[in-house]
């Protein structure tokens, strides 16, 4: 099967333009599935099911969204290989912006809005900076000026990523994205393949619901901030 | 410790599998001789009358009512149209639809586009936002192509402004006058798609001076009586598609010049208000 993931901030047409690139895909006789790693709530199952996408949405709930994507990844994969799929897409919400849930050896697509700040790129971080394909979406509520501006700074971030224009609405460029798709890598089993960032550490005293506030609640990898003299928080 | 930027157990993303080859020729420049958009199908579902060809140094208006097709043909040529688009017309360049790869190369260099959009969303200062496009289309004196856009938006704009005000603080008329600053000096793209500069709050006529200097496709979606008789053709939509192909006839020649008359004296008037004086009869 072939694989790919895909990451990219809250509300910026992922899931829209997932949809359609399947049902571009579909179209040719290409049979597609998807698993959606999201947080809390998601409408997208539904969203999948009227594309005539198969799809299984997951959520973390309480749990680290990036560490449940990792310890689940193996088992999503399994699911997307039962439906007969030829193509599977991995599909996670925005998360933190500190993680890349992309993998080494498959394909991996990053969208991003024109609307988000001219910053976006830069603090999005990993996630597009680790990308084979950044889908830029929402691009015809913005100036040409501000589409080439913003595909510039996305450049900077990552010199090597196909960057794509897509509108997730009309599906104006999912054909493209659909064809860019179909050539992903094959890949037979994601067990030992290996996530091209590392996760976030944790596991402190939080970590396991403490919920009161004061040093001497705080035990396991607890790091400490420094502050400037005048405000503004200092990492080490 | 880790730290922020350095992976652990692994050496960054620079495994990539089959798809490197992708990533290239994004400042192909090409200019086209001409430019087809072959028929496609209309609302219902009809099929549209016949291709549309475009040459260089000639402009062609759209025409039709609010929602008859015209912003959706101006997509279909930006979009480079290769049967995706609900219209399921296909670009062509030279007269051959290109492949995957120059449709790669060719997307957002093809074409520079005016839209209808009126304002800016990028927080970003008028000058750093001028000059960052400068430098992503490559131009010579990124510094120098600025100053050039700001000062020219400026001659257009009813009110000047500063080169370190934020873009979204720009008024309608400021935001339009910078788009089409912008558009006329820093794209070398060969062809250029204008929709409904006539809501501008800018001078219409230096507008579109400024934007004719080149010699480009240019296609311009209008509801004005002026632009549309200044135009070398009109295209007429209905229903999602091209009904009518128009030229100029020595009657619209006459009615061309009797309009520019009347424009003229508009903005006589206008102008002679904007001051507090009395009208005179011209």
């Amino acid at each position: 099967m072939r694989l790919i993931t895909v990451a990219g901030p809250p509300s910026c047409g992922k899931t829209s333009v997932v949809a359609r690139a399947c049902g571009a895909l579909m179209g040719q006789g290409t049979a597609c599935a998807v698993v959606k790693f999201d947080c809390l709530q998601s409408r997208d199952g539904e969203l999948y099911r009227e594309a005539g996408v198969p799809a299984s949405v997951t959520l973390s709930g309480g749990l680290c969204p990036d560490h449940f994507f990792a310890t689940n990844l193996e088992e999503a994969f399994a699911w997307t290989g039962e439906t007969g799929a030829e193509v599977g897409i991995i599909e996670t919400a925005g998360l933190c912006n500190r993680c890349s849930p992309h993998i080494r050896g498959a394909l991996g697509v990053c969208v991003i809005d024109n609307l988000m700040g001219i910053d976006a790129p830069e603090k999005i971080g990993p996630m597009l900076r680790m990308a084979d394909i950044v889908i830029v979406t929402k691009g015809d509520l913005v100036s040409q000026a501000e589409r080439e501006v913003y595909r510039y700074r996305i450049r900077q971030m990552n010199r090597r990523a196909v960057i794509r224009h897509v509108n997730g609405l009309t599906g104006q460029g999912c054909a493209e994205l659909a064809a860019i798709m179909a050539q992903a890598p094959e890949v037979a089993s994601v067990t030992d393949m290996k996530l091209r960032f590392s996760m976030p550490a944790a596991v402190c005293s939080y970590c396991l619901s403490e919920t009161r506030i004061g040093g001497r609640y705080q035990k396991g990898n607890v790091k400490k901030a420094r502050f400037e003299e005048f405000g503004g928080a200092h990492a080490d | 410790m880790r730290t922020e930027d350095t992976p652990v157990g692994t050496t960054g993303g620079g495994d990539t599998g089959s798809d490197g080859e992708l990533a290239h020729g994004e400042a192909l420049a090409y200019t086209p001789d001409s430019m087809t958009l072959t028929a496609g199908r209309d609302k219902s579902g009809n099929p549209e009358a016949g291709d549309v060809v475009f040459r260089s140094g000639e402009i062609t208006a759209l025409l039709g009512p609010t929602g008859s097709g015209k912003s959706r043909f101006l997509s279909d040529i930006e979009s480079l149209a290769c049967g995706d688009t609900p219209t399921g017309r296909t670009l062509k360049l030279d007269g051959r639809a290109p492949d995957a790869d120059e449709r790669f190369a060719l997307q957002g260099r093809l074409v520079a586009q005016l839209t209808q959009n009126m304002n800016f969303v990028l927080d970003m200062g008028v000058r750093d936002f001028v000059l960052t496009h400068a430098k992503s289309r490559e131009v010579e004196d990124p510094e120098a192509a600025a100053s050039r856009v700001l000062q020219a938006a400026n001659a257009l704009a009813g009110e000047p402004f500063g080169p370190g005000v934020q873009l979204t603080q720009l008024s309608g008329g400021q935001s339009r006058a910078l788009m089409i600053a912008d558009t006329a000096l820093l794209s070398w793209s060969p062809v250029l798609l204008i929709d409904e500069i006539e809501n501008a709050g800018v001078d219409k006529r230096r507008a579109l001076d400024l934007l004719l200097a080149s010699d480009k496709i240019i296609v311009i979606a209008t509801h004005d009586p002026v632009l549309a008789l200044s135009a070398d053709r009109r295209l007429v939509f209905e229903h999602g598609a091209v009904k009518l192909v128009q030229t100029r006839t020595g009657e619209e020649e006459r009615v061309l010049a009797r309009l520019e008359a009347m424009e003229g004296e508009m903005s006589r008037v206008r102008g002679v208000l904007r001051r507090g004086e009395r009208l005179l009869l011209a």
